[in-house]
């Protein structure tokens, strides 16, 4: 600390000179030659592994590889043909039914899980801890305890519905592909598991903010439990709220592991929880024959351009809110 | 009768040590006799209901891998293991390799978190302090990232990585295939420039004239008050190495089964190993992590707060 001090006082002191120094025009130059130096690994990195690929992927949708080597332009080629595949829209499908049952399930738990435990008194170390402890192990290890659990010959759950009298499920095997399945819900299950603890810690921080003065009128007004929550602790944590929900959707959007894993790659009974990713996964890496980068390169693209649009039309649409 | 008055006012407060301000419901509210019978029954359900839901899993996690097989894959499932068979995890250790995969992982996230650090902090020092010229677009473009999850890309980014433009190099299989990409992370540089732009520049401007270098002023005066900022990143940058799945799983499992991390081994094995040594190597990929976090929970949550909301 005392070097910030003195520090500070040289700075100080110097202050007339720096500002002469800074005019110069050689001294402008060797500032960004240094300045370019310490950027230039993290500009290389960004350029190969991050801005390359997304021209990159833009132009591999419209191009076809040629035998012997190479590419050649084919127009529109690849965007037909995975439409024409009916993998392509039950995937959409299923990823559209993901979200949708994530944000039912998944969305406003840790929301309410985050009220009750900022209302308790005791033990909100011991809770906190317990919430966040699933989303720091491995998916993989999480995921087969999990396909363990669904087991249908020796799952617990099948177990607990034998026990409760109740009829037993295949759960991520059920075939069926209504828009809410069974097998879809027991994904959704899984990774609401695993994934609800950075949301409720988050919710968590921000009703911990909310001045308690407001409350204190609130009550004074009459306003009962409900009415407070209402309106109070939603408006005031209104802008995490939103921006969480953007969040959420962009990334059950992107869902693979919790599938793949509890299917096996497979994508469950009739392709039920096939998801856009697995589909592009599939595509590019693990179809029988050659590896079609092309159609999952077009795949990517579409899926990139449904999460820009929305997540660019949603702030816009939030733009008041968020204020 | 003073005495008796401050012991009074002291015993709820000793009691209700987390009640610093005034949340939903009004410790008036609680210490009434309604309220407090109410209250301890909710919190007696919160408890019980959240250990079981989130405890629960990882009791199984533990407890079935010391099962037999038989008794793993047994109907009805048993709730503890009868007969105790602790050399199920020794068997899931040396038949899934669990020390190449612990190894393969470690090497991989320290690796990556040293890029991250070296590459990410310089970048922000960059943009944050010396700003040159186009920094603020080069920022922009980097943020802009952020709006391009990287599952996307996942295609055209293994076939850079397999030939490297301009420099022609094949990457898959090395370990930079997992370093490299890493570095691209919008986030890190984001919360390192905000937490660098909140540093005075006199400090700088002083220890600049007084002769130090520009690598020195970041390591001798930027680098030790940025400590918690780093520690942030670092922490979300090992977690994040740990438990990527899709990338090594394509640029190292896809290369070769002995480069694999630990989340992608036990998936693979999960297919023909008996059900009791794969919930065993699940336990112990987790293990780790466990420890970790309770080792740093402090600094993760608030990591999760301050540093904004990570997916």
């Amino acid at each position: 600390m005392a070097d910030v001090v003195a520090l500070r006082e040289a700075s100080t002191r110097h202050k007339g000179a720096s500002q002469a120094i800074a005019g110069s025009f050689g001294h402008k130059v060797r500032r960004n030659l240094s300045a370019y130096g310490f950027l230039i690994g993290a500009i290389l990195c960004f350029t190969f592994f991050s801005w390359y690929p997304i021209v990159r992927e833009v132009i591999m949708s419209f191009q076809k590889a040629v035998y012997g080597g190479g590419y050649a332009w084919a127009g529109w080629v690849n965007y037909t043909r995975i439409f024409h595949d009916p993998t392509f829209w039950q995937a959409w499908r299923n990823t559209l039914e993901f979200t949708l049952l994530a944000l039912v399930i998944g969305y406003a738990v840790p929301f309410c899980v985050a009220i009750v435990l900022n209302e308790l008194r005791h033990a909100r170390g011991y809770l906190r801890v317990l919430v966040y402890l699933p989303v720091m192990l491995p998916p993989a290890s999480a995921l087969l305890l999990f396909a363990y659990f669904y087991n249908p010959q020796y799952g617990l759950f099948d177990d607990i519905l034998r026990t409760l009298h109740l009829p037993i499920s295949q759960w991520v095997f059920q075939p069926g592909t209504g828009f809410v399945s069974t097998a879809m819900i027991s994904v959704v299950i899984a990774s609401t598991w695993m994934n609800m603890g950075g949301a409720t810690l988050v919710y968590l921080a921000a009703l911990q903010n909310i001045p308690g003065d407001l409350y204190e009128a609130a009550e004074l007004d009459g306003a009962g439990l409900f009415s407070r929550i209402r309106h109070i602790t939603i408006p005031q944590t209104k802008l995490i709220l939103i921006m969480l929900l953007m969040l959420q959707i962009v990334a059950t959007m992107q869902m693979f592991v919790e599938s793949f894993v509890l299917t096996n790659g497979g994508g469950g009974v009739g392709n039920n929880t096939q998801s856009v990713v697995m589909l592009i996964y599939q595509y590019a890496f693990a179809m029988s024959g050659a590896s079609n980068y092309d159609s999952a390169s077009a795949l990517g693209v579409i899926l990139m351009l449904v999460l820009a649009v929305f997540s660019g039309g949603f702030l816009w649409v939030t733009r008041e809110r968020r204020a | 009768m003073a005495g008796l008055a401050t012991v009074r006012t002291r015993v709820p407060q000793s009691r209700q040590p987390a009640t610093a301000t005034r949340t939903l419901i009004s410790s008036s509210q609680l210490n009434r006799r309604r309220g407090k019978i109410t209250y301890r029954v909710i919190l007696t359900l919160v408890i019980v209901v959240f250990t079981v839901v989130f405890i629960g899993p990882m009791y199984f996690l533990f407890t079935d891998g010391l099962k037999s097989t038989q008794e793993a894959i047994a109907t009805p499932p048993t709730l503890y293991p009868h007969h105790l068979h602790p050399s199920t995890y020794l068997q899931a250790w040396n038949r899934l390799d669990i020390a190449k995969l612990l190894w393969n992982t470690l090497y991989y996230a320290f690796g990556a978190l040293a890029f991250q650090l070296v590459f990410d902090v310089a970048a922000a020092y960059s943009l944050s302090k010396l700003r040159p010229v186009l920094g603020n677009t080069i920022f922009f473009l980097m943020l802009a990232t952020l709006m391009i999850p990287s599952t996307v890309l996942v295609v055209p980014q293994y076939i850079t990585m397999a030939s490297l433009p301009i420099l022609h190099l094949n990457l898959i299989g090395s370990p930079e295939a997992i370093w490299l990409p890493s570095v691209a992370n919008a986030f890190n540089i984001f919360l390192l420039k905000r937490f660098f732009d909140s540093i005075p520049t006199d400090y700088i401007d002083a220890a600049g004239i007084d002769g130090a270098s520009r690598l020195k002023i970041l390591w001798r005066i930027v680098l030790p008050i940025s400590r918690p900022i780093m520690g942030v990143v670092s922490i979300f940058g090992l977690v994040g190495v740990w438990k990527d799945f899709l990338w090594p799983l394509l640029v190292e499992y896809g290369y070769s089964p002995t480069r694999e991390t630990l989340n992608v081994g036990i998936w693979q094995a999960a297919v023909g190993t008996p059900q009791n040594l794969i919930i065993a190597a699940s336990a112990m990929a987790a293990i780790p992590t466990i420890v970790f976090f309770l080792v740093f929970q402090r600094n993760i949550m608030a990591g999760l707060t301050a540093g904004g909301i990570r997916g």
